[in-house]
């Protein structure tokens, strides 16, 4: 029931003596500011991961040829060995749990020499030739132009897509790329599109040197027969990526005659599992802050229980008048509840906006100075969160005026009429 | 409307057992003034404690208009005390914090009225006794007589069926003391029942029967021929009667103030 006559006596009762109040209310204050903090840095950190995660498909993995390990049908160890055009076919016939499968392969060994170029310029960069299922694993930010299409990849079309830094290096700078021609390995192709990697730091740096071409052009171009280079695999919604891995990887060590035992022939890395470290490590993280968190909350809400001992037993005579005159222990335990509530509440709801104040103005200097830190992006607490901890203070608050009001009626009327201080 | 049978109360002090009521039997009538005298220690106070729900007696039977009191929960006593009783404690005990109106409508916050109806109800009640201009003034700024007379309105705001006042003319002067033995009178007259603890003679005379304990029982209960014509119309309904009785009293306290 809201009456003015409640509030005026929690007024009062805080007010009475207001260094103490603003103490207990610290306690509180800081136990959930630092909470807010924890949580928010804890999502910075994560928050920077998951971005170098990008938007890639996590349900995802990879696999290449290495040597072999064992010697399996005459064969020796030590062979190598390629997958081909075949082997994708066999994949997607054998593994129905297959979502998006693309082959892809690398355009030779072009590190040590300048392979691309423009006019007068030239540079060095990696050559991929894809499917363009891979950009629905790995996805890109066009910034211009398209994509590599299945149009690409079936009339094997001379076409590129370039990253940034590409562009970067062989246009001038106001230069249009698109539809301009650059030349790799002696070969010319046409600029299609011109891609942004979603990543951040050096990973990022790394794919916008990227050139991505149809699969079926470079295969054509360089001369490399129906070979694949490795397999980026995804697996159906709901089904664990291991379980294509597994399938995918004896289909394959069948096909190439590696031995069921070779676990080292054929290499692969799943992504989902990688993820999954992640996010077992942010869990921990989060469990570890919420524990810390509200530790602290504890401690201030028990001074706040503490300060309402000392308040009952200063106002014991005057909780026995108004017992005298008909309060009934319900009303007298409510507004003891009331008070301790409206306490953490308040303090409790300083700390929440001075931490997220905080947080937001932490982000807002990362972000107007420039500054892209690997490890921490975009700190904050979401809604949700500062709500629960709200319902935490607001749940503590009333732990916290319960004892103290259990003590306040437990003397009979008549001695807290009696009480002097 | 009171009325107690055999009642023993006696208080446990470590290894010191006192007994402080040791058997008292009384009946009080609807809409007597009654006065209970006795030297410190004799067991007034505590009598009338037990009379106020406020303490519980050890053996015996209390009935309070016709029903038992006997191990009541707070919860209903609280109630008890709120809808059938009226305190004018000796020390005024009045809410600091709050102001003389808000502490007269207190009783009716915890009868859930609201704050405006209760506050409209506190100021008729202490317009009736004289402090209407006083009503906003906290207790820090008023004087004994006033505090005792804002007590009195809170006791008096739910129309109690008796009032029990513990030396309500304590700590006041002669002339103070008169006006305010005048006043319960008065509203003695309107049909409530008064139970008053006091240790003057001069006020106990004013009341229509004493009751003398002494060491826990009752000595002699004495008719008072001050007191003792009964007050007319005392079946009439309450509220006219005392608003009648209060606008004489009203002129009477316009000086005081």
């Amino acid at each position: 029931m809201f009456d003015l006559d409640r509030w005026q006596e929690i007024y009062h009762v805080l007010k009475s003596n207001k260094l103490r109040t603003f103490l207990t209310a610290f306690g509180v204050f800081w136990g959930i500011f630092m909470l807010v903090i924890m949580l928010g840095s804890g999502n910075g950190l994560e928050n920077a991961v998951s971005r170098n995660f990008a938007d890639m498909t996590t349900n995802s993995v990879f696999i290449w040829t290495q040597q072999t390990t064992v010697p399996y049908k005459g064969f020796p160890r030590g062979r190598r060995f390629n997958y081909d055009n075949d082997d994708a076919t066999a994949l997607r016939n054998a593994i129905p749990e297959i979502k998006y499968l693309a082959p892809r392969i690398r355009g030779g060994d072009f590190f040590s020499t300048n392979n691309v170029i423009h006019g007068l310029k030239s540079g060095s960069f990696s050559i991929m030739g894809e499917y363009p299922e891979f950009f629905l694993i790995d996805p890109l930010n066009i910034t211009d132009g398209r994509l590599i299409n299945d149009l690409d990849i079936e009339e094997k079309r001379k076409v590129v897509v370039i990253g940034t830094r590409v562009k970067d290096l062989l246009f001038e700078k106001d230069e249009e790329a698109l539809g301009e021609y650059i030349q790799i390995q002696g070969v010319y192709f046409k600029v299609v599109g011109i891609c942004k990697s979603k990543r951040t730091g050096e990973q990022a740096e790394q794919e916008n040197q990227n050139i991505f071409m149809p699969f079926t052009t470079l295969q054509k171009t360089y001369n490399y027969g129906n070979r694949v280079g490795f397999f980026a695999i995804t697996s159906q919604d709901g089904i664990p990526v291991s379980v294509v891995e597994e399938k995918a990887i004896e289909v394959l060590k069948q096909r190439h005659g590696v031995a069921p035992s070779d676990d080292r022939a054929i290499g692969h890395f799943n992504l989902e599992q990688e993820f999954r470290k992640f996010q077992g490590l942010f869990t921990g993280i989060r469990v570890l802050v919420w524990i810390v968190g509200i530790g602290t909350l504890i401690a201030g809400i028990i001074g706040v229980s503490n300060i309402m001992l000392v308040v009952v037993k200063e106002r014991t005579k005057e909780i026995g008048i108004q017992r005298a005159i008909g309060a009934t222990p319900v009303k007298v335990i409510s507004q003891i509840i009331t008070e301790a509530i409206v306490l953490t509440t308040f303090a409790g709801y300083f700390g929440l906006v001075i931490g997220v104040g905080l947080l937001e103005l932490v982000n807002y200097a990362m972000e107007s100075s420039g500054a892209d830190a690997d490890m921490f992006y975009q700190p904050g607490v979401d809604f949700r969160v500062a709500m629960i901890a709200l319902t935490i203070l607001v749940c503590s608050g009333a732990l916290a005026g319960f004892v103290p009001a259990r003590r306040a009626v437990a003397v009979k009327p008549i001695d807290a009429l009696r009480y002097e201080q | 409307m009171i009325k107690i049978r055999n009642i023993h109360k006696s208080y446990t002090n470590g290894q010191n057992n006192l007994h402080v009521l040791k058997g008292i039997d009384l009946d009080i009538e609807a809409g007597e003034m009654i006065s209970i005298m006795g030297p410190s220690g004799s067991g007034k106070s505590t009598l009338l404690n037990i009379f106020g729900i406020l303490d519980n007696y050890d053996d015996g039977e209390y009935f309070l208009d016709g029903s038992r009191i006997l191990h009541l929960n707070e919860r209903k006593a609280a109630l008890l005390r709120n809808r059938m009783l009226g305190f004018v404690f000796q020390s005024f005990n009045l809410i600091s914090f709050k102001n003389a109106m808000e502490n007269v409508a207190l009783p009716l916050y915890y009868q859930k009225i609201n704050r405006r109806k209760r506050n409209k109800i506190a100021l008729e009640y202490l317009d009736k006794l004289g402090l209407k201009e006083w009503a906003h003034h906290l207790p820090s700024e008023l004087s004994g007589g006033q505090k005792r007379r804002v007590a009195i309105a809170r006791a008096l705001i739910t129309q109690p069926k008796v009032i029990l006042a513990d030396e309500p003319t304590g700590a006041l002067d002669s002339v103070t003391s008169q006006e305010m033995m005048d006043l319960l009178t008065e509203i003695n007259q309107t049909g409530i029942t008064m139970i008053i603890v006091t240790h003057e003679l001069d006020i106990a005379r004013h009341t229509q029967k004493t009751i003398r304990i002494i060491d826990g029982t009752i000595q002699e209960i004495v008719k008072n021929e001050a007191g003792s014509q009964k007050p007319e119309g005392r079946s009439q309904v309450r509220s006219t009667k005392y608003v009648a009785a209060s606008n004489v009293q009203q002129k009477k306290y316009e000086k005081v103030a």
